[in-house]
């Protein structure tokens, strides 16, 4: 080839290699660049021998939960009962945002179409059984997430974060008002009296019962969520998370994955609102509003997304301190509330559980082959 | 028989023609270097191969089959394998986990869960980093690498799933000298295992990996044939020095 030709091509790449420096996607060539060093090393992926934070956090949580109603009174028992429920509540908005990327600002819809199917159940068919109403709640959830997620996420293209996060803003807010203009579900008032969820003749009443109960169901769901988040799903999942256009190109099949685990959440959600309304003793159309979907929002990114325990320690610290502060400030507790949800978020945005957990341990690994000896899930 | 196919592609950005009937074929086990001046629409020319642009008119055969309005899974599904220009690895997650997660793509969804598909693909993924140096580095967050290692992580990923086509955009695209030299050898041990298209402007690169070369202007092919071929083509003379 003349040389000229040659240096005329070079000039082209020069000119190209500018406008990538410009537009910032090569911003750091100049500075590091490691000489390729032929390696041989022994072929082991290890788990970084550092101490793990999150298991422990685990763990004490769970410890405190099991022992919480030995030192509460009574009637605070029945309110860590209703917290733990929205801990159940909490886990679902993490699997779609914290680990999906979904932003899911209706929630609640399921949450609270659950609530209102197993109220009617329990008052017109008098079906109040354990065994049947909390797995109709949990299949109304799934029901609701498949027709809401189908419509939301399973077009031609990927849907965009806003047109799914104001696609469930809506679904909620109209959930909210057919709940309030229907008199078959009570109207603004709901549903009340709902008789208590029964296992053979026993009735479960609220108390330590009911606490131990929803204590038992949200620790399955977790480690349900825990053994899905950290499987080879959870890999797609994060990879969902972090670049979804880019994992298209590999073959994921994008919008069928998201639609799985919207419906997957949809269903703890669903779980979540049997257990409330049975445990509250009515329904009322809040449970389905953008208020309640708001709130699980704001649990998730207070104690901290895409951890799981994060979701949980999130929504008993907010619930600890609305209590506390709306027994001493009566009048502006919800200000208060607002400023330190504030604080947090603006100097934690990954959460309070950011004060103890690297990054790293955060996103976790996914490659821990079996035959090195781990135990694998993790 | 030719493995790729892509017949007069014409790609429309509102009033800007990027691609003005251009046409592309690849061979089996060929690889194919896409050259041309700036804005002479290789990149869109790559997109509309890969699905991340449908053009506004135009087929790309791939195998024996139209895939012109498949979606870029689809199209990964396949065969077909993709690195982009701006390096999009995924920076929060290990290299290890970077390869898996290009391996594991088509692994079904219950195996996912159960994760039933780690065991076999370990060797896989580590034989991909042993292949581009990167062994050493494996749990290390890919956020921590260079960028021209970033660049070969990509690389890496794309090759993983063994595609049939790989379409590399740029691959040397902010490279020191020395890491364009191990670039290229990191590129010849898959000759004879896929086909190749590769946009690059370095054209001495170019030349020696490519079979053949496609030259570009303005949305339209210049020319197409053997390096030697083109490298005596008046035409694509006339164009780089008109550009000089």
């Amino acid at each position: 080839m003349p040389t000229g030709n040659a240096d005329a091509g070079r000039g082209a790449a020069a000119d190209d290699r500018r406008c990538q420096l410009q537009s910032g996607s090569a911003g750091d060539v100049m500075t590091e660049t490691t000489p390729p060093t032929p390696l041989r090393l022994p072929l082991r992926v290890g788990r970084p021998r550092r101490w793990q934070v999150l298991p422990i956090i685990e763990i004490v949580v769970l410890a405190i939960a099991v022992l919480l109603p030995f030192v509460l009174k009574d009637y605070l028992t029945v309110y860590a009962t209703r917290v733990l429920i929205l801990c159940l509540f909490a886990l679902s908005f993490d699997l779609v945002w914290g680990y999906a990327g979904i932003m899911s600002f209706g929630q609640a819809v399921f949450f609270g179409t659950a609530g209102y199917g197993v109220a009617l159940i329990a008052r017109d068919l008098g079906v109040t059984s354990i065994m049947l109403v909390l797995p109709a709640g949990l299949l109304i959830g799934l029901t609701f997430a498949l027709l809401l997620g189908g419509f939301l996420l399973l077009g031609r293209h990927p849907s965009s974060v806003i047109f799914v996060s104001l696609g469930t803003l809506t679904g909620s807010y109209a959930a909210d008002r057919v709940a309030r203009g229907w008199y078959y579900l009570g109207g603004q008032n709901g549903i009340p009296s709902i008789p208590p969820m029964t296992i053979g003749s026993y009735d479960i009443t609220e108390g330590p019962v009911y606490y131990y109960l929803t204590l038992g169901i949200l620790l399955a769901v977790y480690l349900l969520c825990r053994f899905l988040v950290r499987s080879q799903f959870g890999l797609a999942l994060a990879g969902l998370r972090e670049n979804e256009q880019r994992i298209a190109f590999f073959g994921y099949q994008v919008q069928r994955l998201k639609a799985i685990i919207f419906s997957f959440a949809g269903a703890i959600a669903g779980l979540a609102g049997s257990l409330y309304a049975f445990h509250e003793g009515f329904v009322w159309p809040n449970m389905l509003g953008v208020v309640m979907s708001t709130q699980v929002v704001l649990y998730v990114l207070f104690g901290g997304s895409g951890t799981l325990i994060g979701a949980v320690i999130g929504t008993v610290a907010i619930e600890a301190v609305s209590f506390w502060l709306s027994n001493s400030y009566q009048d502006i507790w919800p200000i208060i509330l607002g400023v330190l949800l504030l604080l947090v978020i603006l100097f934690r945005p990954a959460g309070l559980i950011s004060l103890v957990l690297s990054e790293r341990e955060r996103v976790g690994n996914f490659g821990q082959p079996p035959k090195e000896g781990d135990r694998g899930s993790s | 028989m030719a493995l790729l196919e892509a017949r007069g592609l014409i790609k429309i950005f509102g009033k800007l023609t990027a691609l003005n009937g251009a046409d592309l074929t690849v061979a089996e086990n060929e690889f194919h270097g896409l050259i041309g001046p700036n804005g002479s629409g290789k990149s869109t020319l790559m997109k509309c191969v890969a699905g991340a642009e449908i053009p506004t008119s135009g087929t790309v055969t791939f195998g024996a089959r139209d895939i012109s309005q498949a979606s870029p899974a689809e199209r990964a599904r396949a065969g077909m394998s993709l690195k982009f220009q701006i390096t999009s690895v995924l920076p929060a997650l290990t290299l290890y986990d970077n390869i898996l997660l290009a391996l594991q793509a088509q692994t079904s969804i219950p195996s996912l869960v159960f994760s039933r598909s780690r065991g076999v693909l370990h060797d896989r993924a580590m034989a991909m980093l042993e292949q581009f140096r990167l062994v050493d580095r494996a749990v290390e967050p890919a956020s921590a690498l260079s960028h021209g290692q970033q660049q070969w992580l990509e690389i890496a990923m794309a090759l993983a799933p063994e595609p049939k086509l790989l379409l590399l955009d740029e691959p040397t695209g902010g490279m020191s000298l020395e890491e364009r030299r191990v670039t290229g050898e990191l590129l010849a041990p898959i000759k004879k295992k896929c086909s190749l298209v590769i946009v690059e402007h370095d054209l001495d690169f170019i030349r020696d990996i490519c079979d053949r070369l496609t030259v570009l202007d303005q949305g339209s092919v210049l020319d197409c044939g053997t390096v030697a071929h083109i490298q005596s083509s008046a035409r694509v003379q006339e164009v780089y020095l008109r550009r000089a």
